[in-house]
């Protein structure tokens, strides 16, 4: 996008704004943008409270997994397994060790 | 639930992923359990933000470890391993979500309107440290609610880039959806969780630029 001579509005920034969080404009467009936000406070505002929400999720296990739920995994996958082994001959699927 | 769990003895965790999955492949029980193990946690909480529901997570991570049990022999190594899976746990959770919504689609090929501008309504600086504020359930809660009040196909979106740090490449590669699509999405979902979270870690009382409401 030739950003040369023409000012970049409110929504420009908002429809670049993934790729300006994510760091994926081009060097030139990326200098327009940080032009725009140092003059328009509103799409600062945007802009820092976006980052945050991205931020705020970032490392946040909101779910994780109950110990009961995992043995219950590696138990269905054992006796998969031992279904497969069975239906193959003593040869297939053993657990080594 | 008086079964054991697989009893195994613990993998190095530097073994190699395509190392693994060529003994998976091969028989090796304790490899697949090594795989499953690196992943599950991830699987796990995906399932559950997709579903909001933590039967249905559950059911997903099953059913995804256990499919890619029975086809690991079609599994080409041209992805990676973690994402042959997610984009199983995706499809399964979807699937989840479909049938509990059975009167309406749920689909991430959903027609929306990509060229439509996205809407800001909220525009106010938040607490320097809003996470600080809150304990981390209720934080938990707070950042929860939000993401399930998202449309299924942006929420899924958000949490594959944002929550689980994939690529937009893999994202796409997860979902059958061009890059373009990916893209787009994730700005919307991104903007209604800013929209939402606003409203609650937004900055009290000082109307600092005039723009607290």
């Amino acid at each position: 996008m030739d950003t040369q001579n023409r000012m970049i509005t409110c929504k420009d920034f908002l429809r670049e704004l993934s790729d300006y969080l994510d760091d994926a404009t081009d060097p030139a467009l990326r200098a327009e943008l940080e032009r725009h936000i140092n003059e328009c406070p509103n799409c600062w505002v945007i802009c820092d409270t976006t980052r945050k929400t991205i931020q705020v999720y970032k490392g946040m296990d909101l779910h994780p997994l109950p110990e009961r739920v995992h043995e219950k995994l590696m138990d269905a996958i054992a006796r998969r397994a031992a279904h497969r082994a069975a239906k193959n001959g003593p040869a297939g699927g053993a657990a080594q060790g | 639930m008086a079964d054991k769990p697989l009893q195994t003895a613990r993998e190095p965790v530097s073994a190699g992923e395509g190392d693994l999955v060529e003994r998976a492949k091969g028989g090796d029980m304790e490899a697949f359990a090594e795989l499953v193990r690196r992943y599950e946690r991830r699987i796990y909480r995906m399932a559950r933000q997709i579903t909001q529901n933590d039967e249905d997570a559950e059911d997903v991570l099953q059913e995804s470890f256990l499919k890619a049990f029975e086809h690991l022999d079609s599994f080409q190594g041209q992805s990676k391993f973690y994402t042959w899976v997610t984009r199983i746990a995706v499809n399964e959770s979807l699937m989840k979500l479909r049938k509990r919504k059975s009167d309406r689609t749920v689909s991430l090929d959903e027609n929306i309107e990509t060229d439509e501008e996205p809407i800001v309504r909220e525009i106010a600086v938040w607490e320097d440290t809003p996470e600080s504020k809150y304990s981390q359930e209720e934080l938990r809660q707070i950042l929860d609610k939000a993401i399930d009040s998202l449309k299924p196909i942006f929420r899924t979106v958000f949490i594959l880039r944002d929550v689980e740090e994939l690529s937009t490449e893999e994202t796409a590669e997860i979902l059958g959806l061009s890059i373009a699509a990916v893209k787009s999405r994730l700005l919307r979902a991104r903007l209604q969780l800013r929209e939402k979270l606003t409203r609650v870690f937004r900055r009290k009382g000082d109307g600092i630029f005039g723009y607290a409401k």
